[in-house]
């Protein structure tokens, strides 16, 4: 087994922070927009370097998104920052017809995505954030797993001609993959070779996806574990090849079971190599308020829960 | 008339209670909620008609929504502290399974609630909702609302109050603590909103100031005031003086404890300035 080890717990949100501020030095055509969340999105540095591009919008979240749409005519590369639910629902249809449909280069960066925005609960955390943006015709969307993937990826987006989502957290959690890493959208990563069960996972989900297969492995079962950042566009090729080898397949993501990372991997097998599957997500419900790993246990987002269903899906292979 | 040695001795014991909340599980929005402690107060107190029993249709009796969700602590202290449920409850604030939130809702069914806050801008429309059931139930009684000053920055708040005055929802009374304050700093700072006031005003509303809005004695008057401007054709704006913080020397007149928990110092010294007055729970 590959051995990953946690250099610090950091939280993704300062990834994407520093990865801004790495983009302002280096692209003078990267302009940031913030709806009065500048300190909660790490945006401070790019804000305090660069004055003259950077936009606070205020409480304000439709505007910024409109308002970034429009700056992508000229050449600026708008990322946009606020919380995942206020990057999204709150503000659909602006994304929708504005930046979608008219296919502009915004970059919708949301942060205190999930249960792990802790305390301030259900009105806050949203589970259902990844399916409204795959659902939008020629969106990326990427969910990043810790903090040096998150600086690569935000770093990676202003390079690519598109709309995208680039979903991340509040929480300091552990970060393990490579600092000087190339993050290719819509790659996976493969992060552990096995025979009997596929775990494809994304965000908080990929370090619980390791430390489920180190308890696997220590009970006879290998495991091959992707990191799926990208979820739209998937690596088909690379969960094909995986359940190929596997037969089955289990999905873990911070999000609803419904329109997340399990149903894209789920379409996906069942149109071209089908396979039990079972689903690590919250199950149609809505967060509340509590600590992010009081909720994780709760809502069974986490290793444990991941082995229970590998248990699962392997006896119905 | 009012008891107000009986109404400024809550008013320090909801502060109280607001800055245990939130110490005890190191999060939450103290600033915004210690500005509106007397307002609440005076709100429950001397001015709202309510039923005993809480229902959630709210029929013949006055209603009271809360925009600006994140100020649950002042919410919650004065709704426990008005029967809606036990005060000991408050111990429960933020924690897993708990009816109370970090943002009111009505999901764990907690007494008092009408509808979930927190994502900002949406309670000017419910209420203005809520004010046309009353008319269509020919319910007399009176909705109040409370929003922020930098929530007004939300754009649906502005289809709300075109409407409201548009079609003469004269059964409301909209609050706004008007605080200068937001997370990222002043509201001058962050987004300028010019004179809040005119645009009310020309958006057609009655609209009234109460400059003291820390000052029992002055809401209490000031929003009677309010409640006489009710019925004549035009919705009711009060914008509401207040100083973020109100109440705890260290935290006053700054952005900076918007959302952020007192330490152990911070809260032996905060409380020491709010001797106890009804008990803790
Ligand atoms: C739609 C939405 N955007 C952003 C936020 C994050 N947020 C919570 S409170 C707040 C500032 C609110 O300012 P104000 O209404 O003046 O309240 P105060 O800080 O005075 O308590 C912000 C931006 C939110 N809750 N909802
Ligand atoms: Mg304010």
């Amino acid at each position: 087994m590959k051995k990953y080890t946690d250099t610090g717990k950091k939280d993704t949100r300062s990834g994407f922070g520093d990865g801004l501020t790495e983009l302002g030095k280096k692209n003078k055509d990267v302009v940031a927009l913030c709806a009065d969340l500048t300190g909660s999105l790490k945006m401070d540095e790019f804000k305090e370097n660069h004055p003259e591009r950077f936009f606070q919008v205020g409480i304000a979240e439709a505007n910024m998104i409109g308002m970034a749409a429009g700056m992508t005519i000229g050449g600026k590369i708008p990322f946009t920052g606020t919380f995942a639910n206020f990057s999204t629902g709150r503000v659909y249809d602006q994304i929708r017809q504005s930046v979608a449909y008219s296919g502009k280069n915004v970059k919708i960066c949301a942060s205190h995505a999930g249960l792990t925005l802790g305390e301030d609960g259900a009105t806050h955390q949203i589970l259902e954030d990844i399916g409204l943006m795959k659902m939008l015709p020629g969106m990326t969307v990427i969910n990043t797993c810790d903090y040096n993937q998150t600086k690569a990826a935000t770093i990676a987006i202003a390079d690519f001609e598109g709309p995208v989502y680039l979903r991340f957290g509040r929480p300091k959690v552990a970060n393990f993959t490579p600092a000087d890493q190339n993050f290719q959208i819509g790659k996976a990563v493969q992060l552990q070779e096995g025979t009997d069960v596929t775990i494809v996972a994304t965000g908080h989900l990929v370090w619980e996806a390791l430390e489920a297969a180190k308890t696997l492995n220590e009970n006879g079962v290998t495991a091959d574990v992707i990191n799926i950042h990208t979820i739209k566009p998937l690596d088909a090729e690379a969960i094909i090849k995986s359940v190929k080898k596997t037969g089955c397949v289990v999905t873990a993501e911070e999000h609803n079971f419904l329109g997340g990372l399990g149903e894209s991997v789920a379409r996906l097998l069942s149109t071209q190599h089908p396979a039990p599957q079972e689903f690590i997500a919250t199950q149609d419900t809505f967060g509340e308020s509590g600590t992010p790993e009081q909720l994780m246990d709760k809502y069974g987002l986490n290793a444990a829960a991941i082995v229970n269903a590998v248990t699962k899906v392997t006896a119905r292979k | 008339m009012a008891d107000y040695k009986a109404l400024e001795d809550l008013v320090i014991q909801v502060r109280r209670d607001i800055l245990r909340q939130v110490h005890k599980v190191n999060s939450g929005h103290p600033g915004g909620s210690l500005g509106c402690a007397e307002f609440f107060v005076a709100l429950y107190n001397e001015l709202m008609e309510r039923n005993d029993d809480f229902t959630m249709d709210g029929k013949n009796e006055d209603l009271f929504f809360l925009s600006n969700g994140h100020i649950s602590p002042v919410f919650y202290s004065v709704l426990a502290r008005s029967g809606y449920f036990p005060v000991e409850e408050l111990n429960t604030f933020r924690l897993l399974n708990s009816r109370l939130q970090g943002h009111p809702t009505t999901h764990e069914g907690l007494p008092g609630i009408r509808i979930a806050s927190g994502s900002l801008g949406q309670g000017i429309s419910a209420s203005i909702g809520a004010a046309l059931t009353k008319k269509l139930n020919k319910d007399t009684h009176l909705v109040y609302t409370l929003c922020g000053d930098g929530e007004l920055q939300e754009g649906q708040n502005w289809e709300a109050i075109m409407y409201a005055a548009g079609n003469k929802v004269d059964n409301l009374i909209v609050s706004v603590d008007l605080n200068g304050q937001q997370i990222d700093g002043s509201t001058d700072h962050v987004l300028p909103m010019g004179n809040v006031k005119a645009k009310f005003e020309a958006f057609g509303w009655d609209v009234m100031d109460i400059e003291k809005g820390n000052d029992l004695k002055a809401i209490i008057s000031g929003m009677k005031k309010a409640k006489e401007k009710t019925g004549n054709g035009k919705p009711v704006c009060v914008l509401l003086h207040t100083v973020m913080g109100n109440g705890v020397d260290f935290m006053m007149h700054t952005h900076a404890w918007h959302g952020k928990a007192p330490n152990d110092q911070q809260l032996e010294d905060a409380l020491s300035q709010n001797p106890v007055t009804l008990g803790d729970y």
